[in-house]
This record gives C-alpha cells, sequence and structure tokens, in this order.
C-alpha cells in the first residue's frame, strides 16, 4: 500500500509525457479526417474523385472478412520478402566488407541494377513461377529489398575510425574479431535505418506485385484493381487503408527492436534523456 | 598495483626509416634514418613540429605502420613478434572507445581478446578503475563521460593486460589545459605504479618536459631526432616541479633544440606564448 503513492505518480508521469508525444499527431489525424469529410461534402466532390471517410469506414465495415484475410495474407508475403531479402543484402554486405576487391568489382553492377524499376518484372516473375503461387510477390517484395539494406550494412561496416582498427591491431585481432567486436556493432546504426526503408519497399512490393495477378481471396492489390475498375472506389479505398495501417505497424515494429537493440546509439539516446 | 611482475620492455630502433607512397612515384620521405633506444621503466617523449612524422614513428613501434627500412625490436623482439605477443598497449589521441560497451566492457576488450574468463575479468576492471579513479563509473557508457574520462578509460584498457609497454599518441592534445595537467600528474603516478615503459608524443614542450625521463627533440619533415635531452628533475614529480628553475631551463633546452631542427617555428604558437607565461 505504502508503494502506491510512490509508483503512480510516475505511471501518471509517463502517460502524461506519451500525450505529450503524441497528442499533436492524434489531433492533426482527427482534424484531417474531418476536414476530408467536410470538404467533400461541402463542395460535393464526385465519390470516384474521393469517397467521404465515412463511406470508406462503411466499406470497410462490409469486406471486413475479406479485408483482414487477404490483408494479412498479403502482410505475409511483404514479411517473407523483407526477411530473405534482408538475409541475403546482409550476407552479401558481410562478403564484399571482408573482400574488398570484391566488392570492387561487383558494387557498379549492383548499383546500375538497383537503377532497373524492380516492379516491371511483376509479371514475368508471376509467369516463372505460377500467377496463384505467393513465391513471386515475395521475390519481388525481396528485391526491392535488398539493395538498401545491402549498402546501408556495407557502409556501416566500412566507415569504421581508423583507430578503431589500429587498436584491434594492436591486440593481434585477426577478420573475424574485429567483425565481431567493431565493425559489426558500428554497422547496426546503418543497417536498422536501411531495414526501416525496406520495411516500406516490401509492403509496396507486395501490393502492387499482386496487380498483375494473383488468388483473389488472398490478394490486396488484386482488389483495389478490379473495384477500381468496376468504379467501387470506397472499397478499394478501404484495401488501401488496411495495407497503409499494416506498412505502418511494420515501420513501427522495426522502430521498436532498433529502440531495444540501440540504446548506446545517440538517435535513441536523444528519445531517452528526455 | 597487483598486476604482477612487468616484464622488462625496451624499443630500439636501428636505421629506421619511411617513405610514403606519392604522386609522382617519388612518394614523400616521411621519416630519415633513426636510432633510438629506450631503457626498461623509462617515460620517453617524442616531440617535434606537426607532421614531423612522430605518429609514424610510433606506429612504426606498434606495428601498425611497416617501415621503409631499418629494424625495429620491441622488448627484444621484432615489431612484428611484439605485436603478435600484445607485448604493448596503445593510447590515440581519440580515446576510440566504443559507444556500444560501458566503461567496463571497454576496459575489458583487450582482455576478451585474451581470453581471459569474466570473473578474472571483472576483478581487473575494477583494478584498473581504480587506478584511473574511475569507481563507480563501470555501467556509463563512454557518452555519458567528460574528455578527460574518457581517456582515463583508455588508459586503464591500454593498462588493463599488464604490458610491458605503453605507446601514447598525443593523448592528452584534445583536452582543456586544466584537463592535461591533472592528467599528466595522474600519468606518472600509473607509470610509477605499473613500472611500465612508456613512449609519448607530444608537441608540448612543458608536458614532455614535466613527465619525460627524455625528450627526443625531432626535426620537420622528414623527421629525424635532432637530439636527446635527459629530464633529471627529480621524481615524484609535482605541482611544483612545474615552478622550479631546472623545469625552465630544461623547457628552454629543448625548445633550442626544436628551433635548430627548424621546428620551433611551426610548434603551435599557443604553446610557446604558455611557456612565456609560466615563466
Amino acid at each position: 500500500m505504502s508503494l502506491q503513492p510512490v509508483v503512480f505518480p510516475g505511471r501518471l508521469h509517463r502517460a502524461g509525457r506519451r500525450a505529450r508525444d503524441w497528442g499533436p499527431a492524434v489531433v492533426v489525424l482527427v482534424a484531417g479526417i474531418v476536414a476530408w469529410q467536410g470538404l467533400v461534402t461541402a463542395l460535393d466532390i464526385q465519390r470516384f474523385l474521393l469517397p467521404k471517410p465515412t463511406e470508406i469506414a462503411t466499406a470497410l465495415r462490409e469486406n471486413w472478412t475479406f479485408l483482414r484475410y487477404a490483408a494479412l495474407y498479403t502482410f505475409g508475403e511483404a514479411v517473407a520478402g523483407f526477411v530473405v531479402g534482408s538475409a541475403i543484402a546482409i550476407a552479401t554486405a558481410l562478403v564484399l566488407a571482408r573482400w574488398r576487391p570484391l566488392g570492387r568489382a561487383l558494387l557498379p553492377y549492383a548499383i546500375a541494377a538497383n537503377a532497373i524499376p524492380i516492379i516491371a518484372f511483376a509479371p514475368i516473375f508471376n509467369n516463372w513461377f505460377s500467377l496463384v503461387s505467393p513465391i513471386p510477390k515475395i521475390a519481388i517484395a525481396a528485391v526491392l529489398v535488398f539493395f538498401p539494406v545491402m549498402i546501408n550494412t556495407l557502409r556501416g561496416l566500412t566507415s569504421v575510425h581508423p583507430s578503431s582498427i589500429e587498436l584491434m591491431r594492436s591486440y593481434a585481432a585477426g577478420q573475424a574479431a574485429t567483425f565481431r567486436r567493431v565493425r559489426i556493432p558500428n554497422s547496426l546504426p546503418f543497417l536498422f535505418s536501411g531495414l526501416k526503408v525496406a520495411s516500406v519497399l516490401a509492403m509496396i512490393g507486395a501490393v502492387v506485385s499482386q496487380y498483375f495477378g494473383g488468388l483473389r481471396t488472398t490478394s490486396l492489390g488484386l482488389f483495389i484493381k478490379e473495384r477500381a475498375v468496376l468504379a467501387r472506389f470506397p472499397e478499394a479505398w478501404a484495401a488501401i487503408v488496411v495495407a497503409s495501417v499494416l506498412g505502418v505497424a511494420f515501420y513501427l515494429a522495426i522502430v521498436l527492436v532498433e529502440r531495444s537493440a540501440l540504446r548506446w546509439h545517440p538517435s535513441v539516446r536523444s528519445v531517452r534523456a528526455e | 598495483m597487483s598486476a604482477g611482475p612487468v616484464r622488462p620492455a625496451a624499443v630500439s630502433l636501428r636505421g629506421v626509416s619511411k617513405r610514403f607512397a606519392g604522386r609522382g612515384g617519388e612518394g614523400v620521405s616521411a621519416l630519415s634514418p633513426i636510432d633510438l633506444d629506450v631503457g626498461p621503466g623509462e617515460f620517453v617523449s617524442l616531440i617535434g613540429p606537426s607532421g614531423c612524422g612522430k605518429s609514424t614513428l610510433l606506429r612504426v613501434v606498434g606495428d601498425l605502420v611497416a617501415p621503409t627500412g631499418g629494424s625495429v625490436q620491441v622488448n627484444g623482439k621484432p615489431a612484428h613478434q611484439a605485436r603478435r605477443d600484445r607485448d604493448y598497449g596503445i593510447v590515440f589521441q581519440d580515446p576510440v572507445l566504443y559507444d556500444w560497451r560501458t566503461v567496463a566492457r571497454n576496459i575489458a576488450l583487450p582482455l576478451e581478446m585474451l581470453g581471459w574468463d569474466r570473473q578474472r575479468r571483472a576483478g581487473r576492471v575494477q583494478e584498473m578503475l581504480e587506478l584511473v579513479e574511475l569507481t563507480g563509473f563501470e555501467g556509463h557508457h563512454p557518452w555519458q563521460l567528460s574528455g578527460g574520462m574518457q581517456q582515463r578509460v583508455s588508459i586503464a584498457r591500454a593498462l588493463s593486460f599488464s604490458p610491458a609497454l605503453l605507446l601514447m599518441d598525443e593523448p592528452f592534445g584534445a583536452l582543456d589545459e586544466m584537463t592535461r595537467e591533472r592528467l599528466n600528474g595522474e600519468l606518472l603516478r600509473i607509470w610509477q605504479q605499473s613500472g611500465c615503459t612508456i613512449v609519448f608524443v607530444t608537441h608540448s614542450i612543458s608536458e614532455a618536459v614535466f613527465l619525460s625521463t627524455t625528450v627526443a627533440v625531432m626535426s620537420a619533415r622528414p623527421g629525424r631526432i635532432v637530439g636527446v635531452v635527459d629530464i633529471d628533475l627529480p621524481q615524484p614529480r609535482t605541482v611544483d616541479t612545474r615552478e622550479e628553475p631546472r623545469f625552465f631551463e630544461l623547457v628552454t633546452e629543448v625548445r633550442e633544440r626544436l628551433r635548430k631542427g627548424g621546428g620551433a617555428e611551426a610548434l603551435a604558437e599557443e604553446e610557446l606564448l604558455l611557456v612565456e607565461e609560466e615563466r
């Protein structure tokens, strides 16, 4: 009992701080939706141009069973692509950082490959595997994810202060020890900024590659495309809202992992110091 | 310190030279043939103008830079072997602490490399924290400490495995004058407690004279040793040492040697002014 007066103000204080941190953003969101609703009604904007939020909400409710299933399936494809693409990217970065001449030989091609609009391959990937298979979607997401993760990780592995390397040399440390104790920890902030970009790209890759075909019950992208063709825009918008929420959730999940993994890093420190 | 018996350390340089590859194939000569002997337990400072190659010379001793010619012996063995045997600790101008490690784990880094178990590491870390007067800060991260405290952690890390030789590359160059003088005093205490040999690079005349048993004066590029000044100030040295007439005589002598080597003009002007003020 005697503890409560101590614990409670602490919690209250934290809740208050959280409200201060998030309050403005929530106000903007609510005001944005209200303004949207008000403007569409007042200006009598046609539904095919921009439906009202209430109409989108209705469509969301009516299609909820499908949307929930397709969204989770699509999200699964995005996450699978993210995991596969990131794993290959990290492994590639380690190899290129360890054998620098190899990096110099291959990096120009990696950069050139990055300029290719990957999404254009979606119909071809669908053809390689099967239209209804999740593999071409995962593959598109993985290829999109690869480059930002690889290039960021490589930069983190190689942008180490020369004195840090000299210090490890003075301990007669081999390459493995230098990677484990210096290069890899040093690369983590870079890796996470790559992963944050990648989480967004993975979701885009999964949804957009579904535009080019897929199983009707599992494809958020196909649903959006077909409803748009049928001029059932509130339903298309409802699917977009669901995809957006999942994309934001994915991004925030990475941010949470980053915060716990990088407690020592300035970007996280400043948050904690407040 | 209960660091155990310290092995005899000595550095012996014979005809050491260094050329850096440069444009036009000629390259830049950083070090003219250099001979230098450092006896066990000595505190030798290398002083010279910026760019005279004193840091390069220190790295040659540590086998971090390969000399173009000549031979380098550390503890009676080739420098390469000495590095493999982890015969020396090194302190840079930047503390080079890892932000992701706590103070304790930064100090324990070389001990991990040597394969010490956790308990032994923890014991030694406590001893080192005591030595550099940072007890209680073991759980802090480097960025929570001041510059002077960070450099003390760096010194603790360099000495944690009781190397017989400590190489220091302008370790206090980035610190303010008051912190620097306090750390000079601490370094002398640590040196006497550990009994190690120290090779110390600096561009501060007063710091070199205050700390050293011998000051080796280097000329501007290509660096060579233009004079060796024995510092016969009594040990242990205290804050009063800096006010003794003999201290100023030695400062003047080092400065004269630097001037003859063409280095005094290149030395930081503020440093010369400071010596004048101390008078």
